[in-house]
């Protein structure tokens, strides 16, 4: 009996591969993917479900599927990229200083005279003058 | 709006116009007012430079910082809904 070709092995590593890719490229542009990539998460537990699937087919069943080695190693290299993007969305973007450091709501906003883009100096205590409120961004930068 | 960070003008001015952003962005090399409002993140920068951590502050009239938005993660960004709910909201 001829044995089928494994795809659904092939397609856990697809998924994973989709899902490893995609945070940057795709679920970064929406705030619901971006602020917890959930989205990237959900395709990494359903690559797991197929690879899987996979694997005990080519192993319950070697009759009838292959994949014994093939398997296994889609398998690694899923997981492998599922702990490298939990690494880097759950512990190195949270490498934060302490929040209880930033000045605390009710204290006074210290005054401030920096220059903008072109070079005209913007001082904080004029920018605020006649305005309900004035928002300061404060960013990482190095974009 | 502003936005501060450790960036050169250069490099600011560089990204407002490649984003079409028209709010001044200042610069803050030495990050000394990054420091004054606590939200330096030491040597976080990619090559080892002192840069400042997400944050946001809303400041009023009288000089008073109202409101403020720290993330614990940098994935997670403050979304525009969020500010105007703070804007319009009763004082």
């Amino acid at each position: 009996m001829k044995r089928h070709w494994n795809w659904i092995t092939w397609a856990g590593f697809a998924i994973a591969l989709f899902a490893f890719f995609s945070y940057l490229t795709l679920f970064i542009r929406f705030p619901v993917t971006r602020d917890f990539p959930w989205a990237n998460l959900l395709l990494f537990a359903i690559a797991g479900v197929l690879l899987g699937i996979g694997l005990y087919r080519a192993y319950a069943r070697p009759s009838e599927y292959r994949g014994k080695i093939v398997g296994p190693v889609l398998a690694v290299l899923s997981l492998a990229m599922c702990a490298f993007f939990g690494f880097g969305a759950f512990y190195f973007a949270r490498l934060l200083p302490p929040a209880e450091r930033a000045l605390r709501v009710g204290r006074p906003a210290p005054d401030f005279t920096l220059p903008d883009s072109n070079g005209k100096m913007v001082q904080l205590s004029r920018l605020r003058e006649g305005k309900a409120g004035t928002l300061l961004i404060f960013y990482r930068g190095y974009w | 709006m502003v936005a501060i960070c450790v960036d050169s003008q250069e490099d600011s001015r560089k990204l407002a116009q490649s984003r079409g952003y028209t709010f001044p962005i200042l610069s803050d090399p030495d990050a000394a007012v990054i420091r004054a409002y606590g939200v330096l993140h030491p040597k976080g920068g990619e090559d080892g430079h002192d840069i400042a951590r997400p944050a946001e502050f809303l400041v009023d009239r009288a000089g008073t910082i109202r409101w403020e938005n720290l993330t614990e993660s940098v994935l997670a960004r403050l979304r525009p809904e969020t500010i105007l709910q703070v804007l319009n909201a009763p004082k």
